[in-house]
């Protein structure tokens, strides 16, 4: 299946607060081996909440997560994410397109604080691989 | 930080192995469960050659480099293509994950990294950079 291109420009449900907890950033930086001090968390925890923006997009237009792969991601920050910090994201789609079978799904999500304030903002361009199985260039 | 960067300067290669237990535990810790980081059935199914990284755990050791390079300066940028797959195999060895940087850019307090990220001597991210704040 193809994805709908009419997903252009829709903006999604920004997802539900999530609190940042200091357990949860040790945790996601101790797989990484990421140096952690307790401070600002590492340069890609936000991620967890692109990632759960992303999750809920891909559940509404009917897409298995199996048949993803990540293309690109960027993020660009207004400050670091820190412990007690309460954040949601918004994810837009951008852009669409198709590629040899496969869709390339381009997306932005915005990560704000309690107050609104922007956090971070952060592209991503995701690859459908249909289902005819072609090796695509993208891990 | 614990030394200024200079335009020019060629930092210390960096050296992360990554195995499949490492692909678990970001699994659970990020939230990205997604089989073809887990599953060589899956995997193979979707037609990858194989269990690959998440290209978010390639991307977040590249930002452990930076950190460990800068003492941990604040980034404002950071990005990259997933350009070719980081297959990890299921042994006690994994993958090795080399990450090196050129200092591009230093002005306005800010300096600009470019990145070199590969596995087995071919480069897994394309045009990964980074942009930190530095003193002055």
């Amino acid at each position: 299946m193809s994805v709908d291109p009419s997903l252009v420009g829709r903006a999604f449900a920004p997802t539900a607060p999530y609190t940042v907890a200091e357990e949860r950033v040790r945790e996601f930086a101790a797989t990484l081996g990421h140096p952690y001090d307790g401070g600002a968390a590492p340069a890609t925890f936000p991620i967890v909440l692109a990632f759960e923006a992303m999750n809920a997009f891909l559940a509404e237009v009917g897409v298995e997560l199996s048949r993803i792969v990540h293309g690109e991601q960027r993020f660009t920050y207004e400050r670091p994410v820190v412990p007690g910090d309460v954040l949601t994201a918004g994810l837009t789609v951008s852009s669409l397109r198709q590629i040899g079978g496969n869709d390339i799904i381009g997306t932005t999500s915005e990560v704000t604080d309690a107050s609104g304030a922007l956090v971070c903002a952060t592209s991503a361009t995701l690859v459908h691989r249909g289902t005819a199985g072609t090796t695509g260039d993208y891990a | 930080m614990s030394a200024a960067l200079a335009v020019g300067d060629v930092l210390e290669t960096r050296r992360y192995p990554v195995t499949r237990a490492d692909l678990v535990r970001y699994a659970g810790a990020s939230g990205d469960q997604n089989p073809i980081h887990w599953s060589d059935r899956v995997a193979t199914a979707v037609g990858l050659p194989g269990v690959i990284a998440h290209g978010m755990v390639t991307l977040a050791l590249a930002a452990r480099a930076v950190a460990e390079w800068t003492d941990g300066a604040e980034v404002v940028e950071l990005g990259a293509k997933f350009t070719n797959p980081v297959l990890v195999p299921d042994d006690d060895t994994g993958a090795l994950v080399e990450v090196g940087a050129v200092v591009k850019k230093v002005e306005d307090g800010r300096a600009t990294l470019a990145l070199e990220v590969t596995c087995g001597g071919q480069k897994v991210l394309g045009a990964p950079k980074a942009v930190v704040r530095v003193d002055g």
